[in-house]
């Protein structure tokens, strides 16, 4: 535009306007295809073969825990040595790996082919595999529907203590400290107690899982947003200093607009790093509940009321107590790893 | 002592009292939502039984009578009342026999946890990257993913169970030894992750570049200047290593069957024994919370840099 020639004329430099050479559109075309931020920390998880494997972990446990039962000729609750109108047949309790009970003997003997029972059976003659997967299911649930909820609740107040400030701000904060310094398993215990006996849950479609596993979720909803909430505060006080919410205030956007499209947003990767390592925090509560006999309700098992009963056999039944054991150090250990990894990918700044 | 640093402690203070009114009122108006009541469930008694009992134990009163009352006890004569199931005793009888055992317990798993977690931790940053560090950090790992109730099986497992050498009973002579072994792993793994990172953290300051450039000594600068400094954040993780071994304590007594009060607070949950269950839950949370603001008063009085607000 400027004008190097007549550097005091007020005309335009018609040269200025004329269509851009071959050279020019070489010179601003890009060099490589743009890469958006959720790209490059992909690419820098993929690269990180811990996390990589991690995840292959999780996503294979957690496809067989669902894909599983679909097809396994047993089911988690169903005696296989009680069939109605027969006295109950006690060889099918506490099978030993890869053996039988008697009628299935003979039905091998007249040729017929009987699906093993690959982890043996339990003292109910129940088929014991297909509990560990159960288990693992219930357990994966939990873990997952409590950080989600603990995640919106704490995403919701966080940022609306965040945002709006002053007394708002003081209010809500007073609160997240009074709940942070409540002992969080102590009242946990007491809430599930309590609730696991005064919540009707018949007849609904979580009479399956029982009440003491609502109670539970309601429990994570009502104590662990805390720390989600602290967290997503502190990056929106330091997000709403920046220009373009300012720029967007000007422009007429209402707070609720401006929280959603321009603050979450911006602190997404906080929010994914810390709802990651918060699923085997609730895994760990869960089965620490179940072992003590406050999780989910019998016959429905979970990883942890399948170790807390292994626990009675142990001597003649090790097994059974080393591989809920097991597959919960494999969960949580997976999840804690790649959680790291995402924090690595998605969080330059907080790799210290 | 400013008087910042005064306001500062006599805030945390009355958040604390305040914290334990919140947890008591809670626990009692939650306790007595219970649908029922406690007298009934197994045996079914008659009416004029149970109008007995409940005039005994206080229950017939209107509700707010009964909390103030129960508020009343506890702070003037430290009485949480008779246990409903266990007749004839108080509920801090109990929870004193309890503790008794729990305390031996857990200070030891508290004091072991503490002196390897910080060895282990300082020895990891001094050799950071090699094999060493990498052992103590794997081995770390996998205990911090390890929940208490599996680390304590697998213990009993292995030691008493396959090798004999110790007894699978908490009340038998050497019996102690494993659930102390199982209550301090997780802090002790926590505390060395705790202790590298600020070790590393410390060990990248100026003022140790400096001491180097004077030529003070490795070990004086480890000792003298490093180590010092790096157990500031682990201060913090006191708090909260106390609720984890009051919480894991529950589990590790019924592992190993410790007669300890988190046992009879499991047993007192199974039981419906609703006092107790008040008694024990309050009881537990004013420690927790005691013991969190002396290590949060400690560490700022321990590091001068840090502000009050």
């Amino acid at each position: 535009m400027f004008n190097a020639n007549k550097p005091f004329s007020m005309h335009l430099n018609p040269d200025a306007f004329r269509p851009a050479t071959e050279a020019e559109k070489e010179y601003i075309s890009q060099m490589r295809p743009s890469s958006t931020f959720f790209k490059d920390g992909c690419k820098r998880l993929m690269k990180n073969k811990v996390a990589t494997a991690s995840l292959i972990i999780i996503i294979v446990v957690t496809l067989s825990s669902i894909l599983l039962p679909l097809f396994w000729p047993y089911s988690y609750d169903a005696m296989l040595g009680v069939r109605p109108g027969k006295p109950a047949d006690s060889s099918f309790n506490n099978l030993q790996p890869f053996t039988y009970g008697k009628t299935e003997l003979k039905r091998i003997a007249a040729g017929e082919k009987v699906f093993p029972h690959i982890f043996g059976t339990d003292s109910h003659g129940r088929d014991y595999f297909i509990r560990v997967v159960y288990g693992t299911r219930i357990s994966l649930a939990v873990g997952f529907f409590a950080s989600i909820i603990v995640l919106i609740i704490g995403m919701t107040i966080g940022s609306i203590a965040g945002y709006f400030g002053g007394k708002v701000d003081i209010i809500i904060m007073r609160i997240v400290d009074m709940i942070y310094s409540l002992p969080d398993m102590l009242v946990i215990i007491l809430l599930s107690v309590v609730l696991g006996r005064t919540l009707n849950v018949e007849g609904t479609i979580f009479a399956k899982i029982g009440s003491n596993v609502i109670s539970m979720f309601i429990v994570f909803g009502l104590l662990y947003w805390v720390s989600m909430a602290r967290l997503i505060r502190g990056q929106i006080l330091s997000l709403r200093e920046q220009e373009y919410v300012l720029s967007a205030q000007a422009t007429g956007a209402s707070g609720s607009w401006i929280i959603k499209k321009h603050l979450l947003p911006n602190c997404i990767s906080v929010i994914i790093i810390s709802t990651a390592l918060q699923i085997p925090n609730a895994i760990f509560t869960e089965s620490f509940l179940s072992f003590l006999g406050l999780g989910v309700n019998a016959p429905m098992p979970s990883l942890g009321s399948l170790a807390s009963d292994a626990l009675n056999g142990i001597t003649s039944y090790t097994y059974r107590l080393v591989i809920p054991a097991v597959v919960i150090c494999l969960i949580v250990l997976s999840l804690n790893l790649f959680g790291d990894g995402l924090r690595d990918a998605f969080d330059p700044k907080l790799n210290a | 002592m400013s008087s910042k640093m005064l306001y500062y402690i006599l805030k945390r203070i009355l958040l604390a009292i305040l914290t334990i009114w919140i947890v008591i009122t809670v626990t009692f108006f939650v306790m007595h939502a219970v649908p029922g009541g406690p007298f009934v469930g197994e045996k079914a008694i008659s009416k004029e039984a149970q109008a007995a009992l409940e005039a005994k134990y206080g229950l017939d009163k209107p509700l707010f009578e009964q909390y103030t009352t129960y508020l009343r006890d506890i702070v003037t004569k430290f009485d949480f009342g008779p246990s409903l199931k266990q007749r004839g005793r108080q509920v801090i009888d109990i929870i004193m026999d309890g503790m008794k055992t729990s305390a031996k317990l857990g200070l030891i798993a508290a004091c072991l946890a503490a002196v390897t977690g910080i060895v282990l931790g300082a020895v990891a940053a001094i050799r950071r990257n090699t094999l060493l560090d990498k052992i103590i950090m794997v081995i770390t790992t996998a205990f911090v993913s390890m929940p208490s109730f599996i680390m304590g099986s697998f213990l009993l497992i292995i030691f008493s169970v396959s090798l004999k050498w110790l007894p699978a009973n908490g009340a038998m002579q050497g019996g102690l030894v494993l659930p102390v072994i199982t209550l301090m792993l997780y802090p002790m793994s926590y505390i060395t992750r705790l202790t590298r990172s600020s070790m590393l953290d410390v060990l990248g300051q100026d003022y140790i570049r400096t001491a180097r450039a004077k030529g003070v000594s490795r070990w004086s600068i480890i000792f003298g200047h490093a180590l010092k400094n790096s157990l500031i954040p682990v201060i913090t993780y006191f708090g909260p290593m106390l609720a984890f071994i009051v919480t894991g304590s529950m589990v590790v007594e019924q592992i190993f069957a410790v007669p300890g009060i988190g046992r009879q607070f499991v047993s007192s949950i199974t039981n419906r024994d609703y006092t107790m269950i008040m008694g024990t839950t309050i009881f537990l949370a004013s420690l927790i919370v005691i013991m969190n603001l002396v290590s949060d008063l400690l560490y700022k009085v321990v590091d001068p840099r840090i502000e009050f607000e």
